[in-house]
């Protein structure tokens, strides 16, 4: 450990190895979520005008604003669809590629590769899908739904969204239940064996309890980003049709910077980070209880 | 139970086979479709190309601008990457050397803010920076790399900090005892036994920084600052369900990172399950 003898040295270590680190969290991070809490106290209608105080006015507006508790159930709805489809998948194909079967290495990389472009591209490339192929099959096999453009459709342009979200996300979480996976003891599964214990008896008594800490990273990640999804958002139905895919991050940024409502926007930001704050530290809390010693 | 064992292996493969297709299969369209003109792809999207004509792909390097925003994207990237990954591994060597109260509150103040959500820092971000300090207008892509190192050092710092504290002291007490200074022996003893971490950091945020559009978004206003994903957002904008060009457009954006994926992709792989086991 480092013990220093004279103060002033101590002190140059300290601004050398940290100050770095310090000055560009503070930057990005630490003073303008200071600062965005008391933005939110203020009356802002756009940057040139004088901030004014005006409490918790805001906040009024801000629970009072429908369309913002729109988006936000909206949200929560695509939370519950996506986190729990992207782990369930997420998990099948991490058993499947770690089977013992050929091609396992080559199919993890295939199934990683949306990962590794951003959701805007990926929701552009979908676009080509639902605007242009999938009706030109069902034009050809006369199968209705297919037919329609899903983007154009109010409930179907939500299901676009979720299909392209778990399409994106599950090669992702395939990979952390790899390495999960790939933890498992050896012996501890030999000797479920030997005790009688069939394939799926093995999976629920033995490989799921083992796997509970990659499920709460898993969890974890699934349910950030879906409560801050925006790019893919953005790309395939910008909100639409009639507002009918307008999901939180996205009523936060229009508030804001188009209709330049700053404060009101700052102040849903924050009702949206406690949110995401309270769900992803109960869920971490609770199942971190669940982990079992190996 | 042999032969079960077989049904068993050849519905693995059915399954795997089936989502490749599905995971893939987005990534060909783009492909084939990519040489064809509007007439032929309206007409039969599954088709390969009749012929591999170029010409789309060269009229929209020319409309795009396309190696400027390549190069923009670089730039951002590479640095931001770069000195996240020094200042986090400095940051974290001394925390986890020297845990004083200060070090210790600072640590788990950067954890706590990792579940932060971009969208409660972003109004008060553009408000500081573009209205009060004008840096958006006056150097729009320095400030978004102080941005980027600013949000990435939290999740490093971290992930650094459990690796120092796996490396034995004695190796640093001997470099110190033959009269290296402190810095010396940091980067001379300590940073190359990071290099694998680097590595996995560095993956991740390259992953992340590339590809992100809601920042630049915000920040980059100005066309010869743009990087890939803004730019492609504004030629989508432009070329509305024109596919004989976005498609050659979709498939330029996200070539480069598909060809660093195809010599990588190993070190890619574990960087990503390295940085979730963490």
């Amino acid at each position: 450990m480092i013990t220093e003898k004279s103060r002033l040295k101590s002190l140059g270590h300290q601004l050398f190895f940290t100050g770095p680190t310090i000055l560009f969290f503070a930057l990005a991070v630490l003073i303008p979520f200071a600062y965005g809490l008391y933005l939110t106290l203020t009356d802002m209608t756009s940057p040139i005008n004088p901030i004014k105080f005006s409490g918790f006015g805001n906040y009024k507006t801000a629970f009072m604003d429908t369309a913002f508790w729109d988006s936000l159930w909206l949200t929560v709805e695509f939370v519950v669809a996506t986190v729990l489809i992207i782990n369930i998948l997420g998990f099948i194909l991490a058993f499947l590629v770690t089977s013992g079967v050929k091609m396992q290495n080559f199919f993890r990389t295939a199934l990683f590769t949306p990962n590794l472009i951003g959701g805007l591209i990926l929701g552009y490339i979908w676009q080509f899908i639902f605007v242009q192929t999938l009706p030109s099959i069902g034009d050809k096999l006369g199968i209705e739904w297919l037919r329609l453009g899903w983007l154009g459709d109010e409930h179907l342009a939500f299901w676009a969204i979720v299909i392209v979200t778990i399409w994106q996300s599950a090669g992702y979480m395939m990979i952390i239940f790899v390495a999960g996976l790939i933890n498992v003891p050896k012996d501890v599964m030999e000797a479920s064996t030997i005790d009688g214990a069939n394939a799926w008896q093995r999976l629920r008594n033995v490989t799921l309890p083992l796997m509970v800490p990659s499920f709460v990273v898993t969890v974890f990640l699934t349910l950030k980003n879906a409560f801050m999804v925006y790019d893919v958002n953005y790309s395939l139905t910008e909100g639409g049709p009639y507002g009918s895919t307008t999901m939180v991050s996205m009523h936060v940024v229009q508030k804001a910077f188009v209709e330049n409502i700053y404060g009101v926007g700052q102040a849903e930001a924050i009702v949206l980070f406690v949110i995401v704050a309270v769900i992803t530290g109960l869920q971490v809390y609770f199942s971190k209880k669940m982990e079992v010693a190996a | 139970m042999e032969a079960r064992k077989k049904a068993v292996s050849f519905l693995t493969y059915l399954l795997l086979a089936v989502s490749f297709v599905l995971f893939v299969f987005p990534f060909f369209l783009m492909l084939v479709n990519s040489f064809k003109s509007n007439g032929e792809i309206l007409e039969s999207p599954f088709s390969l190309p009749t012929s591999l004509n170029f010409g789309h792909f060269a009229e929209v390097v020319d409309k795009m601008n396309f190696f400027v925003s390549f190069r923009n994207t670089v730039i951002v990237t590479f640095l931001s990457v770069l000195f996240i990954g020094i200042f986090a591994a400095m940051t974290a060597y001394y925390m986890v050397r020297r845990p004083t109260k200060f070090n210790n509150g600072l640590f788990a103040l950067m954890v706590a803010s990792m579940i932060i959500p971009f969208q409660s820092i972003m109004i008060p971000l553009i408000y500081i920076y573009g209205a009060k300090l004008h840096w958006i207008d006056a150097a729009p892509i320095p400030l978004l790399i102080i941005l980027y190192i600013g949000f990435g050092s939290a999740l490093s710092v971290f992930m650094y900090h459990g690796f120092v504290k796996s490396i034995p002291y004695e190796l640093e007490e001997a470099s110190l005892l033959d009269g290296c200074t402190r810095a010396q022996t940091f980067f001379k003893i300590v940073l190359p036994m990071l290099v694998p971490t680097s590595v996995t950091i560095a993956i991740l945020n390259v992953l992340w920084i590339w590809n992100d559009y809601l920042l630049p978004s915000l920040v980059l206003t100005k066309e010869q600052d743009f990087t890939m994903p803004i730019k492609m957002k504004v030629f989508n904008g432009t070329y509305m369900n024109n596919w004989e060009l976005l498609i050659p457009a979709l498939l330029l954006t996200i070539l480069p990172i598909l060809v660093a994926y195809l010599f990588g992709q190993r070190y890619i792989i574990r960087g990503v399950s390295q940085g979730a086991i963490k």
